[in-house]
């Protein structure tokens, strides 16, 4: 096995936690190194290049990593859940073909078991976080607007994306039904910004942005880390984590670009490969020492498993709108985030309102609604629906459930022989309650919209790729897998940045949450230098 | 034409897509719309069927068992009424079918123009998004703060 030169800190994964803890670590002068599994993106690789933009949403930069099969990706056994797995691997991970929905966890989110009596609260609140969350905006560059009398006060630096024509009509709506609503913060230019330029409205962004205009860690975070002297390696898929006879980390076996078994020693090893990745990487570093898993003592890695169901009800109003001629966030709702004793469940939704989409997608999405008919009557009926859809997605808190979990599929395996994750996961009862709450709210504000044909997809081809809660944080080693600051209880040189360790899911995107949290963890760290394993 | 086609469909295969290609998105004079199983449209799509042609390749052959392989030679009205029988109930390899064949046709030039729409990739030159009326925020700028705040309630007092 071929060796290489110990490194302080070897952070696995460069998406969005790994390339913030990257930029952040880089100013101790330590040697960090991240192993990525993916390739480097080029704004030439993305489909708004070409005619086949909207094709290429079901191929080679689909959000399923089963479907995408890249040579980079690895398989998921997600046959036993209704919610399916979505990622990237590349530099950038995730944030390469996220909607770019920035909302935050609201203060309330991390303690749900002191005010509403469910799960658990977090060991950290959003006041610890606040200014991670403040700088994490500022790094990816944040486009939004201050004032929102639904969220805590915070201070996006660009100007909200445009109502637009789809915009307007919804917040007419709104309006008229007197609820809240407020221009979604994205993390989308909308001016030029720290060297990248602005939005132009390429259309549906999801499957990355040519323009540079999306923040993907890619070009926000890695460049400036990377000039900071951190080494990123692509092409290079870990294995597993070893560890010594103290039972600390010793480093990582990983396969390089030509499928050669590396070893790489570390002093500190950071995962970053979020909800999904990071138990499934643990759990294949069973060893006698550590025969459940590494850092398993609690028997809690892979467990949680939080999803967040998103529900999306579609309608058709009479004026031409402006779907795949822009970016699809535009407005957010938080009329029904917090809990209300009334209602027939606990915490809450967001109601995120969406742009439509591009023309073979309008008709992908409306032949599997059932509402657009083949034959001759397809033509007629398209033109009603083309650039005339409004549609509303529920982002439903998920609550963590022990048997909702990551484990290791016996059979499936990725191209280089590593056990690949098998998922297996319900939808709680009370989430389906507040998941048909929220598509009635929804139902209600598309009719105020005037819009007609409405239809509810509730699960199947809905799966936002929030991989959340599989390491928990806690201070109780014996109900968490990592303490408040992000170490791991049974291994005191290995750290959890990502999803994992979120201890309940809040009912929003989770991208901003998710860095604020690697950076205050990366904070923690640089505090605790001198007594990091203690 | 089927021989023409870059294409792991068999000749059969081929003819048969070109059928119901032509029955579940026909031409339409009026409207200017070409059918999907337009030459150039049809060469498109078989040539992108890539991953998909597993499940196409199913798709085929359900549509052929359902018309006991006389799909063919049924009457437009007839060939419909099967595919909108089958389509909801026909799985992955349904929407596959769909998604190859609407993917191919909404973006063929003629398609698009026939639309309104311009026909090119949205790089570099990108959509001109209208900003919309601001002022509706007015009204929503009014309201008090309503997110819960930890530091100021009590616990259950919401």
């Amino acid at each position: 096995m071929a060796g290489n030169e110990k490194v302080d800190v070897l952070i696995i994964g460069s998406g969005a936690s790994g390339a913030a803890v990257a930029w952040s670590l880089a100013e101790t002068k330590m040697r960090i190194l991240c192993l990525e599994q993916g390739d480097w993106m080029k704004p030439t690789d993305f489909p708004s290049n070409g005619r086949d933009w909207e094709a290429r949403r079901y191929t080679d930069f689909e959000i399923s990593p089963n479907r995408r099969g890249r040579d980079t990706d690895y398989p998921v056994n997600d046959d036993n859940s209704l919610m399916k797995i979505a990622n990237f691997n590349g530099v950038g991970g995730g944030t390469i073909i996220y909607t770019a929905h920035w909302p935050r966890m609201h203060p309330s989110d991390f303690k749900v078991k002191s005010l509403d009596g469910v799960a658990d609260d977090w060991p950290v609140d959003y006041w610890a976080l606040e200014k991670f969350y403040e700088e994490n905006d500022r790094m990816m560059g944040v486009s939004g607007l201050a004032g929102d009398p639904g969220v805590p006060p915070r201070h996006p630096p660009m100007p909200p994306i445009a109502l637009g024509r789809t915009g307007t009509r919804y917040a007419q709506a709104m309006n008229r039904l007197g609820w809240h609503w407020w221009p979604s913060d994205s993390s989308i230019a909308t001016t030029d910004y720290e060297g990248r330029a602005g939005c132009i409205n390429l259309g549906h962004c999801t499957p990355g942005c040519a323009q540079g205009a999306k923040a993907s860690t890619d070009i926000t975070y890695w460049p400036l880390a990377i000039r900071a002297g951190v080494e990123l390696r692509t092409r290079c898929r870990v294995r597993e984590i070893t560890t010594d006879e103290r039972g600390m980390a010793a480093g990582v076996i990983y396969y390089d670009a030509d499928g050669v078994e590396q070893f790489q020693p570390a002093e500190v090893v950071v995962l970053a490969c979020n909800g999904v990745g990071t138990p499934r990487l643990l759990l294949n570093s069973a060893s006698a020492k550590f025969p459940n898993g590494l850092a398993n003592s609690s028997g809690l890695v892979g467990r949680n498993l939080m999803l967040h169901p998103w529900p999306i009800v579609t309608g058709y109003v009479d004026e031409p709108l402006d779907g795949g001629r822009g970016p699809i966030n535009t407005i957010w709702s938080k009329q029904f985030y917090e809990t209300d004793p009334s209602r027939d469940f606990v915490r809450g939704y967001t109601l995120q309102f969406g742009r439509g989409t591009g023309p073979a997608n309008q008709a992908i999405v409306g032949a599997a609604s059932g509402l657009l008919p083949w034959g001759r009557d397809h033509h007629r009926r398209y033109r009603r629906m083309l650039d005339h859809r409004l549609s509303i997605g529920v982002a439903c808190e998920d609550l963590p459930e022990e048997h909702n979990r990551v484990t290791l599929d016996p059979v499936l395996k990725d191209g280089n022989g590593i056990p690949a994750p098998r998922i297996d996961y319900t939808i709680a009862e009370n989430t389906r309650r507040m998941m048909e709450h929220g598509i009635a709210r929804a139902e209600e504000i598309l009719t105020e919209a005037g819009a007609t044909d409405l239809f509810a997809s509730r699960t199947a081809l809905n799966y936002p790729g929030h991989l959340l809660g599989t390491a928990r944080m806690g201070t109780d080693p014996e109900r968490s897998v990592v303490n408040e600051w992000g170490r791991a209880h049974d291994v005191k040189n290995l750290f959890i940045v990502d999803g994992s360790i979120w201890v309940t899911s809040g009912g929003v995107n989770p991208t901003s949450t998710i860095q604020a949290l690697a950076l205050y963890v990366a904070d923690q760290m640089k505090q605790r230098l001198a007594t990091l394993f203690d | 034409m089927a021989a023409a086609l870059d294409s792991r469909l068999s000749a059969a295969e081929t003819d048969a897509l070109t059928k119901i290609a032509g029955t579940m998105v026909p031409e339409d004079a009026a409207l200017g719309m070409p059918g999907a199983d337009d030459p150039a449209i049809l060469e498109d799509m078989v040539r992108s069927i890539g991953r998909d042609l597993p499940l196409v390749r199913e798709a085929l052959a359900a549509i052929a068992a359902r018309s006991g392989g006389a799909f063919a030679e049924m009457d437009q009205a007839a060939r419909e009424a099967l595919i909108n029988e089958w389509y909801p109930g026909g799985g992955a390899s349904a929407l596959a079918l769909g998604r190859v064949i609407v993917s191919a046709y909404y973006r063929d030039d003629r398609v698009l123009m026939a639309l309104g729409h311009e026909a090119r990739a949205p790089f570099p030159k990108g959509y001109v998004l209208e900003q919309g009326d601001w002022s509706l925020l007015d009204v929503v700028r009014k309201r008090q703060p309503f997110w819960r705040d930890d530091r100021v309630s009590p616990p259950g007092d919401r």
